[in-house]
């Protein structure tokens, strides 16, 4: 073989993405290297950065409850539910206007901080899976057959219809959600140091991810629900009711996404009709990098993105001296994302999905 | 992959339409300097004569205007148009600029006999806003001038927009010290009567330095003109006092983890904390700064953005205590508390909701006294407004008494006659404890 062949042989796109994939993990080694032993930026303490790591371990908690409910809803329909953002504002702004302010305002919050939680919590969860099932219901059922890119769209379409709808319900400002007093203040756990919210959050969340891996693997309706997901002629010829399954999907990821609400106003401390759409959007993206259809692909991907957004800027951009790092925080989880992808098209621990699923 | 062909099409017939739609509305405005001007002249030289037949003896009112005329038909309103927030999280910044405007037109209900009437559009607060509103109102010939925009952002593509199309307008809260800068986004026919944030940002900086005497602060900002722009401005300004500068951050505007970025910030111990921005990332900031340990007892502070009531219930006990900078409105005339604020209360039922509706106020009244100026008056009542004319004499606005002290416009837009006062908060409410001009007022 001559030398102009081979030349011919190769494929230039691979030499191309090559090229990225090596441009970038120089990129995060040097960024890395110079922060870590060259004190590039702002020199951080230990204590810094376990607060980096803790503050991005719950937000990566967030993500994951929310990145549940896409995550379900692609493994049953193979179908991006973008209105799933909406589903999460939805419970945490009915949950703040008209039961925690109501709460706080009485004082009945701090007498009964639990009891409050509890009512706030269960509201919000009723009010994400009212939401999520009439939306499953009047918008995406009737196009169940539709192709594909119809029920994307309308998806789409139901995201705005749901912001508006509850911009018109409560108005356009920033709401403040009220936080109990026992919730304030720092807390030592095993030597560390956490805010009491943070890790309510990473408690809360891990515990609501088994709570659902185990409804999914061990119940009747969990496996109903798998059954569906591999097969919906089959498993209807089994017996199985594919709508009610569907719209469980649809109801336990809303679920996920109430409680992931309620503890999004306990950390922010404020609520907005328009709060829904940037967590939706990573948390998608935190479903599609732990591997789109896998419930423990979208808590782990959730978690990473949460962890690589807090302490990728301060590691990795201040390193490579970029100004206003933190502003930067999406291209540095987005990259790695990229990077992800390009060794793992199938995200973290998904699976190759057969042809069909595709 | 016939569906898929199909909808291609769709998507391609759609662009088109959409670029065709476009297309009509940049050709009304002029594009750019004295070429279009001199088309435009003429177009409009022709269509004088032909109204003028009826009253023969009108040979006077030909327009020679460079940048083309306004023609108000007797018993048509003379047009002005606002470009204010109207809409989303940061309303009560735009709707508060928009009475004022309603209030200077309810005062001054006509102008050489005709009445004034307000097409009221929304910027947005975004660039993109800014853009369509100003496409918009340039379709619309009859349009004499603009109030607007509310927000820096949406300030940059309009002023762009209006100044090639010949129009003028004069903001009443741009406060971006980019927009009055030749180098950077100042287009012929930008005015403002909101100050420069070189003031404010200094007043901010003297205010830390001197009167708290403060050495180590750092600043926030979200990329948007307004924010970036003050943001350095107190920075550089604190500097210079002798201060030190620790950290000169940004993040997005819709951020969701500012944890991050504020433990970032508490690395650097700042004692000063200003973070000039909008809702909802000015609460955000503010509720998260005070669980970061390192920032318990940093001095938060921030400013007009969110100088309004809704940013104090947004941020229950977590604001106590802070700065804020805004425009001084302590105003030594008493017209201001006398009739205007009254008059606010009656029309629209409630309190000012932010600092902005006495310099919309103003702004008004320049376009229209300009208006005045130069109108030529025909016989029956018709007016021609010259373009250029009209923006010769909104600059030559000087030692103007208006209801924010006495306007005088710079060459390059700047009309302000501006006071900043610093508030601090106490028990939820804003009270005022010192300005650039008598300092102290405790």
């Amino acid at each position: 073989m001559t030398l102009s062949q081979r030349l011919r042989d190769i494929d230039w796109i691979d030499v191309w993405l090559w090229i990225f994939r090596i441009l970038i993990i120089v990129g995060v080694v040097i960024g890395i290297v110079r922060k870590l032993f060259f004190g590039a930026g702002t020199a951080y303490g230990v204590d810094d950065w376990l607060d980096f790591f803790i503050s991005g371990l719950s937000q990566g908690g967030l993500y994951a409850l929310i990145a549940l409910g896409y995550t379900m809803v692609y493994g049953v329909l193979f179908m991006i539910n973008f209105a799933h953002g909406e589903f999460f504002m939805s419970g945490g702004m009915a949950a703040t206007y008209l039961v925690a302010s109501t709460l706080a305002a009485t004082g009945f919050m701090n007498e009964q901080p639990i009891i409050y939680l509890v009512l706030v919590m269960v509201f919000s969860v009723l009010t994400s899976m009212s939401v999520s099932l009439l939306t499953e219901r009047i918008a995406y059922r009737p196009l169940r057959r539709a192709p594909r890119l119809v029920p994307l769209i309308t998806a789409i379409g139901a995201s705005f219809f749901w912001q508006y709808i509850f911009r018109g319900f409560f108005g356009s400002a920033v709401k403040a959600f009220p936080v109990p007093t026992i919730l304030e203040g720092r807390v030592n756990v095993l030597g560390l140091d956490f805010l009491k919210v943070r890790l309510m959050v990473i408690i809360v969340s891990i515990v609501a991810l088994i709570a659902l891996y185990l409804f999914v693997q061990k119940t009747k309706t969990g496996k109903s629900i798998r059954a569906v997901a591999e097969d919906k002629d089959v498993a209807a010829l089994m017996g199985i009711d594919v709508d009610r399954a569907i719209a469980t999907t649809f109801a336990v990821g809303a679920m996920m996404a109430g409680i992931a609400a309620v503890l999004w106003g306990l950390v922010f401390k404020q609520v907005i009709f328009s709060m829904g759409f940037v967590p939706g959007i990573k948390a998608f993206t935190a479903a599609v990098l732990g591997g789109i259809g896998s419930i423990p692909g979208a808590a782990l991907g959730g978690f990473f993105l949460g962890v690589i957004e807090a302490v990728g800027p301060p590691l990795i951009l201040e390193g490579l001296g970029a100004p206003g790092a933190h502003q930067l925080k999406d291209v540095t989880a987005f990259l790695l994302l990229v990077l992800v992808l390009i060794f793992r098209p199938q995200g973290i621990i998904g699976e190759r999905l057969a042809e069909k699923k595709a | 992959m016939k569906r898929l062909s199909l909808l291609a099409l769709l998507v391609l017939v759609l662009a088109l339409a959409l670029v065709a739609c476009g297309g009509g509305t940049t050709e009304t405005p002029a594009e750019g300097g004295e070429e279009v001007a001199a088309t435009e002249a003429p177009a409009e030289a022709t269509e004088a004569p032909a109204e003028a037949t009826e009253p023969a003896a009108e040979g006077s009112m030909e327009c020679t205007d460079a940048l083309g005329c306004v023609e108000v038909a007797p018993g048509d309103p003379i047009l002005i148009a606002s470009a204010l927030v109207i809409s989303g999280p940061n309303i009560e910044l735009g709707t508060d600029s928009q009475r004022g405007v309603e209030i200077a037109i309810a005062m001054r209900p006509e102008v050489l006999g005709h009445p004034v009437e307000l097409q009221a559009e929304d910027d947005g607060c975004s660039a993109e806003g800014g853009q369509a509103a100003g496409q918009k109102i340039v379709s619309n010939p009859q349009i004499v001038g603009v109030i607007g925009t509310s927000c820096s952002g949406a300030g940059v593509p309009m002023a762009a927009i209006i100044s090639d199309a010949g129009y003028l307008m004069i903001s009443p809260s741009n406060t971006s010290p980019a927009l009055t800068d030749p180098e950077q986004a100042w287009k012929p026919g930008y005015f403002r009567t909101a100050h420069n944030d070189l003031i404010q940002g200094a007043a901010m900086a003297t205010f830390a330095y001197e009167q708290l005497g403060l050495t180590k602060a750092a600043a926030i900002h979200d990329g948007d003109p307004y924010t970036e722009g003050l943001a350095s401005a107190f920075y550089d300004a604190f500097q210079a006092l002798g201060g030190e500068g620790v950290g000169f951050e940004a993040e997005a505007a819709d951020a969701t983890n500012v944890e991050p970025l504020l433990t970032s910030i508490a690395a650097a111990e700042p004692q000063f904390l200003f973070y000039p921005v909008f809702q909802p990332l000015a609460p955000l900031l503010t509720n998260t700064a005070k669980t970061v340990p390192g920032l318990e007892t940093t001095i938060l502070a921030a400013a007009d953005g969110v100088f309004s009531p809704s940013f104090l219930e947004a941020t229950p006990g977590t604001s106590e205590g802070m700065y804020l900078s805004g425009p001084d409105l302590s105003f030594a005339n008493t017209m201001y508390q006398d009739e205007f604020i009254p008059m606010y209360q009656e029309m629209f039922g409630s309190e000012p909701t932010n600092v902005y509706h006495a310099h919309a106020f103003d702004a008004t009244n320049i376009l229209l006294n300009a208006v005045e100026s130069v109108a030529q008056q025909g016989a029956d009542g018709t007016l021609l407004i010259g373009r250029q004319a009209l923006r010769d004499a909104v600059a030559a606005t000087s030692g103007y008494v208006g209801l924010t002290g006495t306007l005088t416009c710079s060459e390059f837009g700047d009309c302000a006659d501006a006071k900043i006062a610093v508030s601090h908060v106490e028990n939820g409410e804003f009270v005022p404890v010192w300005n650039n001009k008598d300092g102290s007022l405790q």
